[in-house]
Protein backbone atom coordinates (compact mmCIF):
# COMPACT_ATOMS: atom_id res chain seq x y z
CA UNK A 1 0.00 0.00 0.00
CA UNK A 2 1.19 3.57 -0.73
CA UNK A 3 -0.15 6.97 -0.02
CA UNK A 4 -0.29 8.99 -2.96
CA UNK A 5 -1.58 12.86 -4.70
CA UNK A 6 -3.31 11.74 -7.65
CA UNK A 7 -4.45 14.57 -10.20
CA UNK A 8 -7.64 14.10 -12.24
CA UNK A 9 -6.65 14.78 -16.10
CA UNK A 10 -10.11 13.43 -17.44
CA UNK A 11 -13.30 12.33 -16.29
CA UNK A 12 -16.18 11.16 -18.15
CA UNK A 13 -19.40 9.39 -19.18
CA UNK A 14 -18.67 5.90 -21.10
CA UNK A 15 -22.39 4.87 -20.43
CA UNK A 16 -25.61 4.96 -18.36
CA UNK A 17 -24.46 6.34 -14.72
CA UNK A 18 -20.97 4.89 -15.46
CA UNK A 19 -17.71 7.18 -15.62
CA UNK A 20 -14.29 7.24 -16.43
CA UNK A 21 -11.47 9.20 -14.61
CA UNK A 22 -8.01 8.97 -15.44
CA UNK A 23 -5.71 10.17 -13.24
CA UNK A 24 -2.23 11.24 -13.16
CA UNK A 25 0.25 9.91 -10.04
CA UNK A 26 2.45 7.62 -8.65
CA UNK A 27 1.73 4.55 -9.74
CA UNK A 28 4.17 2.36 -8.62
CA UNK A 29 2.41 0.57 -5.33
CA UNK A 30 0.23 -1.53 -8.18
CA UNK A 31 1.79 -4.69 -9.21
CA UNK A 32 -0.61 -6.75 -10.32
CA UNK A 33 -4.41 -6.56 -12.50
CA UNK A 34 -7.39 -6.48 -9.86
CA UNK A 35 -5.90 -4.37 -6.77
CA UNK A 36 -8.01 -1.54 -6.11
CA UNK A 37 -7.03 1.83 -4.67
CA UNK A 38 -9.16 3.28 -2.03
CA UNK A 39 -10.34 7.47 -2.60
CA UNK A 40 -10.29 9.91 -0.32
CA UNK A 41 -13.43 12.31 -1.09
CA UNK A 42 -13.92 15.88 0.27
CA UNK A 43 -16.99 15.77 3.06
CA UNK A 44 -17.07 11.95 2.88
CA UNK A 45 -15.70 10.41 5.93
CA UNK A 46 -14.85 6.83 4.37
CA UNK A 47 -12.70 6.47 1.40
CA UNK A 48 -14.21 4.64 -1.83
CA UNK A 49 -12.57 1.56 -2.88
CA UNK A 50 -12.37 1.36 -7.25
CA UNK A 51 -10.91 -1.68 -8.88
CA UNK A 52 -8.12 0.08 -10.85
CA UNK A 53 -8.94 -1.06 -14.61
CA UNK A 54 -5.70 0.29 -15.81
CA UNK A 55 -2.56 1.71 -14.70
CA UNK A 56 0.89 1.98 -16.09
CA UNK A 57 3.12 4.29 -17.47
CA UNK A 58 1.49 6.29 -20.46
CA UNK A 59 1.26 10.03 -22.22
CA UNK A 60 -0.19 13.03 -20.62
CA UNK A 61 -3.43 13.23 -22.85
CA UNK A 62 -4.12 16.60 -25.24
CA UNK A 63 -5.61 19.41 -23.08
CA UNK A 64 -4.43 19.44 -20.12
CA UNK A 65 -1.28 21.01 -18.44
CA UNK A 66 1.74 18.31 -19.64
CA UNK A 67 0.00 17.06 -22.74
CA UNK A 68 2.37 15.00 -24.39
CA UNK A 69 4.72 14.27 -21.68
CA UNK A 70 5.32 10.94 -19.94
CA UNK A 71 3.40 10.45 -17.37
CA UNK A 72 1.94 7.04 -14.96
CA UNK A 73 -1.84 7.00 -14.83
CA UNK A 74 -4.37 5.19 -13.08
CA UNK A 75 -7.79 4.28 -15.06
CA UNK A 76 -10.71 3.84 -12.97
CA UNK A 77 -14.17 3.13 -14.06
CA UNK A 78 -17.33 3.67 -11.81
CA UNK A 79 -21.24 3.48 -11.56
CA UNK A 80 -22.57 6.48 -9.42
CA UNK A 81 -24.69 4.07 -6.80
CA UNK A 82 -24.53 6.53 -3.83
CA UNK A 83 -22.79 9.77 -2.37
CA UNK A 84 -19.32 8.75 -2.94
CA UNK A 85 -19.62 8.00 -6.79
CA UNK A 86 -21.85 10.87 -7.23
CA UNK A 87 -19.59 13.19 -5.72
CA UNK A 88 -16.47 11.53 -8.21
CA UNK A 89 -18.45 12.26 -11.45
CA UNK A 90 -18.63 15.94 -10.21
CA UNK A 91 -14.85 16.33 -9.86
CA UNK A 92 -13.18 18.55 -12.77
CA UNK A 93 -9.83 17.80 -14.24
CA UNK A 94 -6.97 19.21 -12.51
CA UNK A 95 -8.42 18.18 -8.95
CA UNK A 96 -5.96 16.77 -6.68
CA UNK A 97 -6.83 13.23 -4.70
CA UNK A 98 -5.23 11.51 -2.06
CA UNK A 99 -5.50 7.86 -2.63
CA UNK A 100 -4.74 4.74 -0.88
CA UNK A 101 -3.03 3.13 -4.34
CA UNK A 102 -1.68 -1.09 -4.66
CA UNK A 103 -4.74 -2.71 -2.04
CA UNK A 104 -5.43 -5.97 -2.26
CA UNK A 105 -4.09 -9.21 -3.89
CA UNK A 106 -5.06 -9.01 -7.28
CA UNK A 107 -5.66 -11.76 -10.13
CA UNK A 108 -2.85 -14.12 -10.86
CA UNK A 109 -2.13 -14.65 -14.17
CA UNK A 110 0.15 -17.21 -13.76
CA UNK A 111 -2.85 -19.58 -13.48
CA UNK A 112 -4.55 -18.86 -16.95
CA UNK A 113 -3.71 -21.50 -19.25
CA UNK A 114 -3.86 -21.02 -23.01
CA UNK A 115 -7.39 -20.02 -22.89
CA UNK A 116 -8.06 -18.04 -20.01
CA UNK A 117 -12.16 -16.88 -19.64
CA UNK A 118 -12.90 -12.79 -18.38
CA UNK A 119 -15.90 -12.77 -16.77
CA UNK A 120 -17.50 -9.49 -15.80
CA UNK A 121 -20.58 -8.41 -14.63
CA UNK A 122 -21.36 -4.52 -14.70
CA UNK A 123 -19.01 -2.72 -12.98
CA UNK A 124 -17.15 -5.57 -12.04
CA UNK A 125 -15.75 -5.41 -16.10
CA UNK A 126 -13.04 -2.92 -15.07
CA UNK A 127 -10.73 -4.97 -13.27
CA UNK A 128 -10.85 -7.67 -16.17
CA UNK A 129 -9.36 -4.88 -18.18
CA UNK A 130 -5.91 -4.77 -16.77
CA UNK A 131 -5.53 -7.88 -16.65
CA UNK A 132 -6.63 -8.75 -20.32
CA UNK A 133 -4.20 -6.23 -21.64
CA UNK A 134 -1.49 -8.37 -19.60
CA UNK A 135 -2.94 -11.89 -20.93
CA UNK A 136 -3.23 -10.81 -24.41
CA UNK A 137 0.33 -9.17 -24.52
CA UNK A 138 1.41 -13.12 -23.24
CA UNK A 139 -0.03 -14.38 -25.92
CA UNK A 140 -3.21 -15.95 -24.43
CA UNK A 141 -6.23 -16.78 -26.61
CA UNK A 142 -8.43 -14.56 -24.10
CA UNK A 143 -12.29 -14.73 -24.21
CA UNK A 144 -14.31 -12.36 -22.63
CA UNK A 145 -18.14 -12.15 -21.73
CA UNK A 146 -19.38 -8.80 -20.44
CA UNK A 147 -22.65 -8.61 -18.74
CA UNK A 148 -24.40 -5.87 -18.53
CA UNK A 149 -28.10 -4.69 -17.41
CA UNK A 150 -29.34 -2.96 -20.01
CA UNK A 151 -27.52 -1.34 -23.62
CA UNK A 152 -27.38 1.70 -22.31
CA UNK A 153 -24.94 0.49 -19.39
CA UNK A 154 -23.31 -1.51 -21.44
CA UNK A 155 -19.25 -0.18 -22.16
CA UNK A 156 -16.08 -1.24 -23.31
CA UNK A 157 -17.12 -4.14 -25.79
CA UNK A 158 -14.79 -2.23 -27.98
CA UNK A 159 -11.89 -2.30 -25.48
CA UNK A 160 -11.41 -5.59 -25.26
CA UNK A 161 -11.89 -6.33 -28.97
CA UNK A 162 -8.96 -3.87 -30.17
CA UNK A 163 -6.85 -5.65 -27.29
CA UNK A 164 -7.65 -9.35 -28.90
CA UNK A 165 -10.25 -11.06 -26.78
CA UNK A 166 -12.85 -12.35 -28.10
CA UNK A 167 -15.96 -10.86 -26.88
CA UNK A 168 -19.58 -11.67 -25.92
CA UNK A 169 -21.97 -9.20 -23.98
CA UNK A 170 -25.07 -10.19 -22.56
CA UNK A 171 -27.44 -8.15 -21.36
CA UNK A 172 -30.20 -9.21 -19.01
CA UNK A 173 -33.20 -7.33 -20.92
CA UNK A 174 -31.74 -8.45 -24.40
CA UNK A 175 -31.54 -5.16 -25.55
CA UNK A 176 -27.83 -5.93 -27.02
CA UNK A 177 -25.58 -9.11 -27.58
CA UNK A 178 -26.74 -12.40 -25.90
CA UNK A 179 -30.09 -11.97 -23.84
CA UNK A 180 -29.81 -12.99 -20.20
CA UNK A 181 -26.80 -13.68 -17.91
CA UNK A 182 -23.42 -14.08 -18.58
CA UNK A 183 -23.66 -17.79 -17.59
CA UNK A 184 -25.62 -17.77 -20.72
CA UNK A 185 -23.42 -16.62 -23.03
CA UNK A 186 -20.11 -19.03 -21.52
CA UNK A 187 -17.61 -20.42 -24.24
CA UNK A 188 -17.76 -24.20 -24.36
CA UNK A 189 -13.48 -24.52 -23.65
CA UNK A 190 -11.62 -22.05 -21.48
CA UNK A 191 -8.51 -22.94 -18.82
CA UNK A 192 -9.31 -21.03 -16.24
CA UNK A 193 -11.80 -17.95 -15.27
CA UNK A 194 -11.10 -14.87 -14.12
CA UNK A 195 -14.75 -12.96 -12.96
CA UNK A 196 -15.77 -10.16 -11.13
CA UNK A 197 -19.64 -8.77 -10.73
CA UNK A 198 -22.30 -8.89 -8.48
CA UNK A 199 -22.68 -12.12 -6.06
CA UNK A 200 -25.40 -14.17 -7.51
CA UNK A 201 -23.18 -14.08 -10.78
CA UNK A 202 -20.18 -15.00 -8.96
CA UNK A 203 -22.06 -17.63 -7.04
CA UNK A 204 -23.86 -18.97 -10.48
CA UNK A 205 -20.10 -18.78 -12.28
CA UNK A 206 -17.96 -21.09 -8.89
CA UNK A 207 -21.15 -23.49 -8.99
CA UNK A 208 -21.15 -24.19 -13.22
CA UNK A 209 -17.98 -22.85 -14.46
CA UNK A 210 -16.09 -26.07 -16.33
CA UNK A 211 -12.89 -25.14 -14.41
CA UNK A 212 -10.65 -23.81 -11.58
CA UNK A 213 -10.79 -20.14 -11.49
CA UNK A 214 -10.34 -17.07 -9.46
CA UNK A 215 -13.33 -14.66 -8.08
CA UNK A 216 -13.27 -10.88 -6.88
CA UNK A 217 -15.28 -9.94 -4.63
CA UNK A 218 -16.88 -6.17 -3.97
CA UNK A 219 -17.85 -5.39 -0.48
CA UNK A 220 -18.49 -2.09 1.73
CA UNK A 221 -15.26 -1.37 3.68
CA UNK A 222 -13.98 0.37 6.12
CA UNK A 223 -10.21 0.88 5.66
CA UNK A 224 -9.44 -0.92 3.03
CA UNK A 225 -5.65 -2.34 3.96
CA UNK A 226 -6.96 -4.92 6.61
CA UNK A 227 -7.31 -3.18 9.96
CA UNK A 228 -10.80 -3.24 10.87
CA UNK A 229 -12.18 -6.28 9.88
CA UNK A 230 -15.03 -4.30 8.48
CA UNK A 231 -15.50 -6.79 5.10
CA UNK A 232 -14.59 -10.28 6.18
CA UNK A 233 -16.06 -13.23 4.18
CA UNK A 234 -16.12 -16.55 5.15
CA UNK A 235 -14.31 -18.85 3.11
CA UNK A 236 -12.91 -22.84 2.83
CA UNK A 237 -10.18 -21.41 4.87
CA UNK A 238 -11.86 -19.38 7.66
CA UNK A 239 -13.04 -15.63 7.69
CA UNK A 240 -11.00 -13.74 4.88
CA UNK A 241 -10.49 -9.97 4.93
CA UNK A 242 -11.93 -9.10 1.35
CA UNK A 243 -10.03 -6.13 0.81
CA UNK A 244 -6.51 -7.71 2.34
CA UNK A 245 -6.49 -11.14 1.52
CA UNK A 246 -8.86 -10.82 -1.31
CA UNK A 247 -10.74 -9.10 -3.23
CA UNK A 248 -9.57 -12.73 -5.17
CA UNK A 249 -10.23 -15.72 -4.51
CA UNK A 250 -10.09 -18.83 -5.52
CA UNK A 251 -12.93 -20.87 -6.50
CA UNK A 252 -12.00 -23.66 -4.33
CA UNK A 253 -12.06 -21.26 -1.11
CA UNK A 254 -15.11 -19.57 -1.59
CA UNK A 255 -18.48 -20.42 0.73
CA UNK A 256 -21.83 -19.73 -0.08
CA UNK A 257 -24.64 -19.84 2.07
CA UNK A 258 -28.14 -19.96 1.68
CA UNK B 1 11.20 13.31 30.00
CA UNK B 2 9.67 14.28 26.93
CA UNK B 3 6.70 17.48 26.56
CA UNK B 4 4.84 14.52 25.56
CA UNK B 5 5.09 11.87 28.31
CA UNK B 6 2.40 10.52 30.39
CA UNK B 7 1.90 8.27 33.19
CA UNK B 8 -0.77 5.05 32.41
CA UNK B 9 -1.31 3.44 35.79
CA UNK B 10 2.62 3.51 36.39
CA UNK B 11 3.59 2.71 32.87
CA UNK B 12 5.44 5.90 31.36
CA UNK B 13 4.25 6.37 27.49
CA UNK B 14 6.31 8.72 25.17
CA UNK B 15 3.25 9.91 23.80
CA UNK B 16 -0.40 9.72 25.50
CA UNK B 17 -1.45 8.42 21.79
CA UNK B 18 -2.79 4.97 21.91
CA UNK B 19 -4.76 3.12 18.55
CA UNK B 20 -8.14 2.05 19.76
CA UNK B 21 -9.07 -1.56 19.18
CA UNK B 22 -10.37 -2.98 16.20
CA UNK B 23 -8.69 0.02 14.44
CA UNK B 24 -5.27 -1.41 14.40
CA UNK B 25 -5.54 -4.87 14.31
CA UNK B 26 -2.36 -6.29 15.84
CA UNK B 27 0.12 -3.24 14.36
CA UNK B 28 1.56 -4.95 11.64
CA UNK B 29 -0.57 -3.39 8.70
CA UNK B 30 0.01 -0.02 10.03
CA UNK B 31 4.05 -1.11 10.82
CA UNK B 32 4.44 -1.77 6.66
CA UNK B 33 3.90 1.85 6.43
CA UNK B 34 5.72 3.66 9.28
CA UNK B 35 7.70 2.70 12.53
CA UNK B 36 4.89 2.36 14.70
CA UNK B 37 7.33 2.72 18.26
CA UNK B 38 6.50 6.12 18.23
CA UNK B 39 3.33 5.28 19.26
CA UNK B 40 3.06 5.71 23.63
CA UNK B 41 1.58 2.14 23.20
CA UNK B 42 -1.61 0.29 20.91
CA UNK B 43 -5.09 -1.41 21.69
CA UNK B 44 -4.72 -4.60 19.78
CA UNK B 45 -7.65 -6.06 18.69
CA UNK B 46 -10.31 -7.12 20.82
CA UNK B 47 -9.89 -10.84 22.02
CA UNK B 48 -12.42 -13.32 23.14
CA UNK B 49 -11.85 -17.37 24.53
CA UNK B 50 -13.20 -18.67 21.78
CA UNK B 51 -12.65 -17.55 17.79
CA UNK B 52 -15.45 -15.36 16.61
CA UNK B 53 -16.24 -14.74 12.63
CA UNK B 54 -17.92 -11.72 13.42
CA UNK B 55 -21.27 -10.36 12.15
CA UNK B 56 -22.95 -11.23 8.33
CA UNK B 57 -21.90 -8.30 5.24
CA UNK B 58 -22.24 -5.47 5.35
CA UNK B 59 -20.53 -4.46 8.40
CA UNK B 60 -19.95 -0.55 7.55
CA UNK B 61 -21.98 1.81 6.63
CA UNK B 62 -20.61 6.10 5.82
CA UNK B 63 -21.87 8.52 8.50
CA UNK B 64 -22.03 12.79 8.59
CA UNK B 65 -18.46 12.76 9.87
CA UNK B 66 -18.28 9.35 11.02
CA UNK B 67 -18.63 5.95 10.29
CA UNK B 68 -20.98 2.56 11.51
CA UNK B 69 -19.50 -0.37 12.49
CA UNK B 70 -21.06 -4.00 13.58
CA UNK B 71 -17.99 -6.02 12.88
CA UNK B 72 -19.15 -8.17 16.08
CA UNK B 73 -15.69 -9.05 17.56
CA UNK B 74 -14.44 -10.87 15.00
CA UNK B 75 -10.70 -12.56 16.09
CA UNK B 76 -8.79 -15.76 16.28
CA UNK B 77 -9.87 -16.80 19.59
CA UNK B 78 -7.05 -16.74 22.89
CA UNK B 79 -5.26 -19.61 22.12
CA UNK B 80 -4.49 -18.36 18.10
CA UNK B 81 -4.19 -14.86 19.27
CA UNK B 82 -1.27 -15.95 21.96
CA UNK B 83 0.48 -18.74 19.42
CA UNK B 84 0.37 -16.65 15.68
CA UNK B 85 -0.39 -13.26 16.39
CA UNK B 86 1.55 -12.23 19.31
CA UNK B 87 5.13 -13.40 18.06
CA UNK B 88 4.33 -11.49 15.26
CA UNK B 89 3.10 -8.29 16.70
CA UNK B 90 6.56 -8.33 18.67
CA UNK B 91 8.39 -8.63 15.98
CA UNK B 92 7.20 -4.92 14.89
CA UNK B 93 6.80 -3.08 18.51
CA UNK B 94 8.93 -3.30 21.21
CA UNK B 95 7.38 -1.71 23.89
CA UNK B 96 4.50 -2.86 26.69
CA UNK B 97 1.30 -3.20 24.15
CA UNK B 98 -2.74 -2.95 25.49
CA UNK B 99 -4.50 -6.36 25.19
CA UNK B 100 -8.03 -5.82 24.39
CA UNK B 101 -10.50 -8.65 26.11
CA UNK B 102 -14.29 -9.16 25.51
CA UNK B 103 -16.44 -11.53 27.00
CA UNK B 104 -20.03 -13.52 26.99
CA UNK B 105 -19.93 -14.06 30.89
CA UNK B 106 -17.31 -12.80 33.67
CA UNK B 107 -15.74 -16.24 33.40
CA UNK B 108 -14.82 -15.72 29.81
CA UNK B 109 -13.25 -12.38 30.20
CA UNK B 110 -11.05 -13.85 33.55
CA UNK B 111 -10.05 -16.99 31.57
CA UNK B 112 -9.06 -14.95 28.55
CA UNK B 113 -7.41 -12.43 31.17
CA UNK B 114 -5.58 -15.12 33.01
CA UNK B 115 -4.55 -16.96 29.62
CA UNK B 116 -3.13 -13.67 28.28
CA UNK B 117 -1.56 -12.25 31.59
CA UNK B 118 1.70 -14.77 31.07
CA UNK B 119 2.52 -12.54 27.95
CA UNK B 120 5.20 -10.39 29.24
CA UNK B 121 4.73 -7.78 26.41
CA UNK B 122 1.15 -6.97 27.54
CA UNK B 123 1.46 -4.08 29.32
CA UNK B 124 -2.34 -3.38 30.45
CA UNK B 125 -5.88 -5.17 29.75
CA UNK B 126 -8.51 -2.89 28.18
CA UNK B 127 -11.47 -4.78 29.25
CA UNK B 128 -14.06 -3.94 26.86
CA UNK B 129 -17.61 -4.36 28.51
CA UNK B 130 -19.21 -2.08 26.05
CA UNK B 131 -19.23 -3.63 22.31
CA UNK B 132 -23.06 -2.86 21.28
CA UNK B 133 -22.44 -5.54 18.02
CA UNK B 134 -22.65 -8.98 19.51
CA UNK B 135 -25.82 -10.44 21.03
CA UNK B 136 -25.80 -11.77 25.38
CA UNK B 137 -22.22 -9.74 25.94
CA UNK B 138 -20.76 -7.00 25.10
CA UNK B 139 -22.60 -3.66 26.02
CA UNK B 140 -24.63 -5.78 28.68
CA UNK B 141 -22.05 -5.42 30.81
CA UNK B 142 -21.09 -2.33 30.33
CA UNK B 143 -25.03 -1.09 31.08
CA UNK B 144 -25.39 -2.09 34.59
CA UNK B 145 -22.98 -1.05 37.72
CA UNK B 146 -23.38 -4.20 39.56
CA UNK B 147 -22.45 -6.16 36.62
CA UNK B 148 -19.54 -4.09 35.20
CA UNK B 149 -18.19 -3.83 38.86
CA UNK B 150 -18.21 -7.93 39.01
CA UNK B 151 -16.00 -8.35 35.51
CA UNK B 152 -14.02 -5.91 36.99
CA UNK B 153 -13.16 -7.97 40.17
CA UNK B 154 -13.20 -11.28 38.28
CA UNK B 155 -10.41 -9.72 36.21
CA UNK B 156 -8.41 -8.29 39.01
CA UNK B 157 -8.26 -11.55 40.60
CA UNK B 158 -6.04 -13.22 37.53
CA UNK B 159 -3.88 -10.35 36.86
CA UNK B 160 -1.67 -7.96 38.67
CA UNK B 161 -1.24 -5.67 35.30
CA UNK B 162 -3.34 -2.84 35.35
CA UNK B 163 -7.01 -3.16 34.42
CA UNK B 164 -8.92 -0.61 32.41
CA UNK B 165 -12.47 -0.92 32.05
CA UNK B 166 -13.87 0.16 28.49
CA UNK B 167 -16.95 1.81 29.27
CA UNK B 168 -20.20 2.44 26.58
CA UNK B 169 -21.48 5.68 25.75
CA UNK B 170 -25.43 4.06 25.64
CA UNK B 171 -25.81 4.70 29.34
CA UNK B 172 -28.19 7.46 31.43
CA UNK B 173 -25.08 7.94 33.79
CA UNK B 174 -21.72 7.14 32.51
CA UNK B 175 -19.84 8.68 35.47
CA UNK B 176 -22.12 6.03 37.51
CA UNK B 177 -20.74 3.00 35.45
CA UNK B 178 -17.15 4.49 36.25
CA UNK B 179 -17.75 4.85 39.83
CA UNK B 180 -18.66 1.37 40.16
CA UNK B 181 -15.40 -0.31 38.04
CA UNK B 182 -13.63 2.04 40.52
CA UNK B 183 -14.81 0.56 43.73
CA UNK B 184 -14.28 -2.47 42.52
CA UNK B 185 -10.61 -2.18 42.02
CA UNK B 186 -10.79 -0.70 38.55
CA UNK B 187 -6.64 0.78 37.66
CA UNK B 188 -8.33 3.22 34.97
CA UNK B 189 -10.89 3.22 32.68
CA UNK B 190 -11.51 4.21 28.74
CA UNK B 191 -14.24 5.87 27.01
CA UNK B 192 -15.90 5.88 25.15
CA UNK B 193 -17.07 2.97 22.59
CA UNK B 194 -19.46 3.46 19.93
CA UNK B 195 -22.78 5.08 20.21
CA UNK B 196 -25.73 2.89 18.99
CA UNK B 197 -26.57 3.97 15.58
CA UNK B 198 -28.40 3.18 12.63
CA UNK B 199 -28.72 3.48 9.01
CA UNK B 200 -31.26 2.62 6.00
CA UNK B 201 -30.63 2.48 2.67
CA UNK B 202 -33.39 4.65 0.70
CA UNK B 203 -32.95 2.11 -1.76
CA UNK B 204 -33.49 -0.51 -0.26
CA UNK B 205 -35.66 0.99 2.33
CA UNK B 206 -33.93 -1.59 4.51
CA UNK B 207 -31.08 -1.19 6.94
CA UNK B 208 -27.49 -0.98 5.30
CA UNK B 209 -25.89 -2.86 8.24
CA UNK B 210 -26.99 -6.32 8.00
CA UNK B 211 -26.60 -7.02 12.14
CA UNK B 212 -29.16 -3.55 11.56
CA UNK B 213 -27.59 -1.79 14.07
CA UNK B 214 -24.24 -0.74 14.72
CA UNK B 215 -21.44 1.53 16.45
CA UNK B 216 -20.57 5.20 15.45
CA UNK B 217 -17.73 6.30 15.72
CA UNK B 218 -15.33 9.52 14.39
CA UNK B 219 -15.35 13.23 14.47
CA UNK B 220 -18.90 13.15 14.79
CA UNK B 221 -18.79 11.53 18.52
CA UNK B 222 -16.06 14.03 19.94
CA UNK B 223 -17.80 16.53 21.69
CA UNK B 224 -20.26 13.73 23.46
CA UNK B 225 -16.61 11.83 24.16
CA UNK B 226 -15.63 15.09 25.61
CA UNK B 227 -18.73 15.95 27.57
CA UNK B 228 -18.45 12.32 28.87
CA UNK B 229 -14.82 11.99 30.12
CA UNK B 230 -15.09 15.09 31.84
CA UNK B 231 -18.25 14.00 33.55
CA UNK B 232 -16.12 10.09 34.76
CA UNK B 233 -12.87 12.67 35.40
CA UNK B 234 -14.89 15.00 38.06
CA UNK B 235 -16.22 11.31 39.62
CA UNK B 236 -12.91 8.95 39.85
CA UNK B 237 -10.01 9.44 41.45
CA UNK B 238 -8.88 6.85 38.44
CA UNK B 239 -6.97 7.57 35.43
CA UNK B 240 -9.06 8.44 32.47
CA UNK B 241 -8.23 7.25 29.00
CA UNK B 242 -9.91 9.68 26.32
CA UNK B 243 -11.30 8.06 23.28
CA UNK B 244 -13.71 9.11 20.78
CA UNK B 245 -13.59 11.13 17.07
CA UNK B 246 -10.07 12.42 17.72
CA UNK B 247 -8.71 12.82 14.59
CA UNK B 248 -5.34 15.76 15.60
CA UNK B 249 -3.74 17.17 18.23
CA UNK B 250 -6.13 19.86 18.82
CA UNK B 251 -8.60 17.09 19.56
CA UNK B 252 -5.95 15.21 22.07
CA UNK B 253 -5.13 18.70 23.91
CA UNK B 254 -9.08 19.26 24.15
CA UNK B 255 -9.63 15.60 25.36
CA UNK B 256 -6.62 15.67 28.37
CA UNK B 257 -8.03 18.80 29.15
CA UNK B 258 -11.42 17.22 29.90
CA UNK B 259 -10.30 15.27 32.30
CA UNK B 260 -7.62 12.06 30.00
CA UNK B 261 -4.61 10.81 31.42
CA UNK B 262 -4.00 9.52 27.78
CA UNK B 263 -6.00 8.98 24.55
CA UNK B 264 -6.92 6.71 21.75
CA UNK B 265 -7.26 7.48 18.10
CA UNK B 266 -9.68 4.92 16.60
CA UNK B 267 -11.70 5.47 13.24
CA UNK B 268 -8.90 8.44 12.02
CA UNK B 269 -6.68 5.65 11.45
CA UNK B 270 -8.82 3.63 8.59
CA UNK B 271 -10.01 6.92 7.07
CA UNK B 272 -5.77 7.66 7.15
CA UNK B 273 -3.73 5.14 7.89
CA UNK B 274 -0.83 7.17 8.80
CA UNK B 275 -2.82 9.55 11.39
CA UNK B 276 -1.79 8.55 14.81
CA UNK B 277 1.74 9.00 13.40
CA UNK B 278 0.57 12.81 12.17
CA UNK B 279 -1.03 13.47 15.39
CA UNK B 280 2.38 13.07 17.49
CA UNK B 281 4.25 14.57 14.97
CA UNK B 282 1.68 17.39 15.28
CA UNK B 283 1.91 18.02 19.05
CA UNK B 284 4.66 19.81 19.67
CA UNK B 285 3.53 23.04 17.50
CA UNK B 286 0.03 22.67 18.40
CA UNK B 287 1.30 22.67 22.23
CA UNK B 288 3.37 26.24 21.60
CA UNK B 289 0.20 27.34 19.90
CA UNK B 290 -1.39 27.00 23.40
CA UNK B 291 1.74 28.05 25.88
CA UNK B 292 1.37 24.30 27.16
CA UNK B 293 4.73 23.58 28.14
CA UNK B 294 4.35 19.82 29.21
CA UNK B 295 1.12 17.98 28.10
CA UNK B 296 0.70 16.18 31.43
CA UNK B 297 0.34 19.66 33.39
CA UNK B 298 -2.84 19.68 31.14
CA UNK B 299 -4.80 16.92 32.74
CA UNK B 300 -8.41 17.54 33.84
CA UNK B 301 -7.21 21.28 33.54
CA UNK B 302 -11.00 22.35 32.56
CA UNK B 303 -12.52 20.35 35.49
Amino acid sequence: MQEKTFTIVANEPIARDTFRMVLAGDTSGITRPGQFVNVAIDGLFLRRPISVSDSGPGTCPKGVPGAGLPMDFLTLIYKVVGKGTAAMAEMESDTELNILTGLGNGFDASRAGDRPLLVGGGVGVPPLYKLAKELTAAGKRVSAVLGFNTAQEAFYEKEFRTLGCDVTVATADGSYGVRGFVTDALPETYSYFYACGPLPMLRALSETAASDGELSFAERMGCGFGACMGCTMMTKNGPKRICKDGPVFRKEETVWED
Amino acid sequence: MGRLNVDLCGIELANPVIPASGTFGYGYEFAELYDINCLGTFSFKGTTKEPRPGNPLPRIAEAPSGMLNAVGLQNPGVEAVLREELPKLKNVFHKPVMANVSGFSADDYAYTVSRLDEEPQIGWFEINVSCPNVHGGGMSFGTDPKAAADVTRRVKAVTKKPVIMKLSPNVTDIAEIAKACEDAGADAVSLINTLLAMRISLRTGRPILANTTGGLSGPAVFPVAVRMVYQVAKAVTIPVVGIGGIDSAEAVIEMMMAGASAVEVGAANLVDPFASKRIIEDLPAAMDNYGIRELKDIIGGAL
